[in-house]
């Protein structure tokens, strides 16, 4: 995970990853 | 009067969440986007000029954007109602709002507290602020600059969050 966050493209593309799993979260709980 | 109405309080306090959101959010992106990228192609003499006059200023404005921020989105979420909704994500809800902004607060409260609790003390170590051995100071660097970019990874869902339960409806 520090690897990944070590390099600027790689924090932004789990941020974008993250928004996924949000997405998924919100049509989960409902 | 309307100027004094209740609505007006409320936009308000949401242009306060907002201008303090950008000073926090826009520093973090400051931090991350230019100076940390920038500082190896320094060279080494001028570095100090960046540790001891840009950064402590810099500091200043990102952390007291923090505090502003989670003060004013608290009171926001208060005054319109949903603040207990949106803490438990809107589970029994029935309704997207609650469980996107409700995501969006608890990743904001997240990265408000590496903010106050893990950035600053470990920069105060960097910037001579508290006394630390070099291998402390070299730790400490390491630390802030770790939670520095694990709160720039968690902008970006946080901030889907807010402008989803906002403007999706």
């Amino acid at each position: 995970m520090e690897k990944l966050l070590n390099s600027l493209s790689g924090t932004i593309i789990a941020g974008f990853v993250l928004v996924i799993v949000e997405i998924l979260v919100i049509h989960a709980i409902h | 009067m309307e100027f004094v109405a209740y609505d007006w309080w409320t936009q308000f306090v949401r242009w306060g969440h907002i201008i303090s959101g950008i000073m926090w959010i826009g520093h973090l992106w400051y931090f991350n986007f230019t100076q940390t990228p920038t500082m190896p192609k320094i060279p080494t003499e001028l570095r100090p000029a960046i540790v001891r006059f840009i950064l402590p200023e810099a500091l200043f404005w990102f952390r007291w954007g923090a505090m502003f921020t989670l003060g004013f989105g608290l009171i926001l979420a208060y005054m319109n109602g949903y603040l207990l909704d949106a803490i438990k994500i809107g589970i029994g809800d029935n309704n997207h709002k609650f469980t996107a902004i409700g995501i969006g607060m608890w990743l904001g409260t997240i990265m408000w507290f590496n903010v106050w609790f893990i950035i600053m003390p470990n920069q105060n170590k960097v910037m001579g602020v508290t006394s630390a051995t070099p291998d402390e100071v070299n730790a400490a660097r390491r630390t802030a600059g770790l939670a520095s970019r694990v709160n720039t990874m968690l902008s970006i869902p946080m901030l889907y969050g807010m402008v989803f339960s906002a403007h999706f409806y």
